[in-house]
């Protein structure tokens, strides 16, 4: 009995302690997103209340929508990010496959060679990245941040992958193999498919640095044509800094679509790290 | 069987196909530029020629005032920045992925999607969403703090020199927090139940059981969180420059070396880039970084004891 009530009071205890930053973590998303349906006037008067009747407004989305861009910006996000995902994903696997299936000269050479990038970050080669979408005349191009995103997330991806890849059972590929699968085969029709859990966890880390980046977008591609939704919101912010309107709306439209990118991948996230490489 | 099968083959194309693309992008977009911009570092331009000059930039950015007053100032606030980080996010993240951990608690499910969407929101949302709370013109803090009477605690945390470094790692913290949550809750699950069970019947349980039992086998995974935080950290540029813009205000008093890196290379108000001191900037954080990493892989973690289950 004695034990019963202390675990009630130690589980009330755990429940203080995480409801309490549950709050501290959504309050500044919360705000923005209930203000963003307010009037100007219940912005300042009231910050803190649910937008009624009365201050319920919808001018700061008529103002964002008829500015236009934004539709664009959000088409070149998603552009880069899912096309970069794509290619981190199919050559991040493909390279994972090779390191994890065959043996050959050089393979643990080649892993840590892979494995680099993981620690040392991209940026810091912004300089000379820069010469080259110059001199390769992809400055301003979508194709440019692509290549940059694909090369950033590889080294995470194979190294994730690979230690997945590891772990499925042998006997699989060989009956593949006797049954006279090719190796391209085996890996599209039987690998990839069972480390689906894996690639979800893959996708999820990513995903949001791709999404959410301001650095390369800055340098590589600050044209208005190819302007990201993070780019996009930063000028946005600068140009309409009086309008609070616009700019909480332009805000809460920003962070919709990575919230559900999230939900959509998170369920295998948790499963993926926990079977994944960083026991 | 297969292995030894193989390699009686004369050339294995396959491999060179599953390797190809992955090796070919990463070469080309990281390691290249990376050993470029280090390069770099060692030119400076004359009459619009790139001249030789050896380790003179790294000494200019040590030495010369001009150059060197930034340069610490920038490294300093980057440390206290890293320091805050392993101070409040790293065992708060523990704490909280500890409690998720508890058998039978409820509600985790949302309480573990609530504290990881800081994480994926931008920094633009994050930089601005807490311009707009600590405003002391637009004024949720001032106004919550006088609702219960705490008033004057409140000051402009973000506009004032001796605070405004710390608000922003308290900032970055309160994004980032998911990430050690996520990565030691995953850990804490993959301890299996026998050991948890054993240590039960040995009467060690709750605390103690965390203390002695559970907290040993986490170590590894608390030593890779610390190395994340610290390249995170030494690599951070978005948020300050989100914030508090290009110039690091008030008064430089939150430079790190990712804004000073970005001043430096492509100039700001009176000053012109300059792409070889930016390379030394960067090359320094290049070795800032691999002596972290270095420290951690051959002095850390070859010390932690990994237990196979």
């Amino acid at each position: 009995m004695a034990k019963a009530t202390h675990s009630v009071s130690r589980s009330l205890a755990a429940h203080a302690i995480l409801a309490a930053y549950t709050v501290i973590a959504l309050f500044p998303v919360v705000v923005i997103i209930i203000n963003s349906f307010k009037s100007r006037k219940a912005i300042f008067r009231s910050p803190l209340s649910l937008p009624d009747e009365e201050t319920f407004s919808l001018i700061g989305y008529e103002t964002v929508l008829a500015q236009g861009d934004f539709f664009l910006y959000f088409q070149n996000s998603l552009i880069v990010t899912v096309a970069s995902l794509f290619f981190v994903l199919l050559f991040g696997a493909m390279a994972a496959f090779a390191l994890s299936e065959y043996r050959f000269r050089g393979n643990s050479l080649m892993g840590l060679y892979l494995a680099l990038g993981i620690m040392i970050p991209i940026r810091l080669g912004t300089v000379a990245i820069l010469k080259l979408m110059v001199a390769s005349e992809l400055v301003n191009t979508l194709t440019a941040l692509i290549l940059v995103y694909t090369a950033q997330g590889l080294p995470l991806a194979i190294f994730i992958l690979s230690e997945f890849m590891r772990q499925l059972s042998a006997d699989l590929k060989d009956a593949g193999r006797i049954d006279g699968l090719s190796e391209y085969r085996i890996f599209l029709r039987l690998v990839l498919p069972l480390v689906r859990p894996a690639m979800a966890t893959v996708a999820v880390f990513t995903m949001i640095p791709i999404w959410n980046d301001l650095w390369f977008p800055l340098i590589l591609a600050s044209a208005e044509e190819t302007k990201t939704i993070t780019l996009g919101a930063q000028v946005f912010i600068g140009q309409f800094v009086t309008n609070w309107n616009a700019v909480l709306s332009a805000l809460s439209l920003a962070i919709l679509p990575v919230l559900v990118l999230y939900v959509i991948f998170s369920r295998q996230l948790i499963r993926g790290i926990t079977a994944g490489a960083v026991k | 069987m297969s292995a030894s099968e193989k390699t009686k083959r004369p050339v294995r194309w396959h491999i060179a196909v599953f390797l190809a693309p992955a090796v070919l992008v990463y070469t080309a977009i990281m390691i290249l530029p990376l050993f470029g911009t280090l390069q770099l570092s060692l030119f400076r331009e004359v009459d619009q020629q790139q001249v030789f000059v050896g380790f003179d930039n790294f000494r200019i950015l040590f030495g010369d005032p001009r150059w060197s007053d930034s340069f610490w100032n920038a490294l300093f606030n980057n440390t206290w920045f890293f320091i805050i980080h392993m101070l409040v996010q790293n065992p708060l993240g523990i704490l909280f992925a500890a409690l998720l951990s508890s058998p039978k608690l409820r509600f985790s499910v949302f309480y573990r999607t609530a504290i990881f969407v800081p994480t994926i929101l931008s920094f633009v949302i994050v930089g601005f969403a807490w311009k707009l709370i600590l405003s002391p013109l637009w004024g949720i803090a001032p106004d919550m703090l006088s609702a219960v009477g705490l008033k004057s605690l409140f000051a402009p945390w973000l506009g004032k020199t001796e605070y405004a470094l710390t608000t922003l790692s308290l900032i970055s913290v309160w994004q980032f927090i998911g990430i050690p949550m996520m990565l030691i809750y995953a850990a804490l699950l993959s301890i299996p139940d026998e050991v948890l069970e054993a240590a039960e019947c040995d009467g060690i349980t709750g605390m103690s059981q965390f203390w002695k039992i559970k907290l040993p086998l986490i170590l590894p995974s608390i030593g890779i969180i610390s190395i994340l935080t610290f390249v995170g950290n030494f690599n951070a540029f978005d948020l300050i420059y989100t914030t508090q813009g290009a110039l690091a205000g008030p008064n430089y008093a939150t430079d790190i070396l990712g804004t000073f890196l970005y001043r430096t290379f492509f100039g700001f108000q009176l000053q012109v880039g300059d792409p070889n001191m930016g390379s030394t900037i960067a090359s320094v954080m290049f070795l800032i970084i691999l002596a972290g990493v270095s420290i951690y892989l051959f002095g850390i973690q070859t010390r932690l004891r990994r237990y196979q289950f």
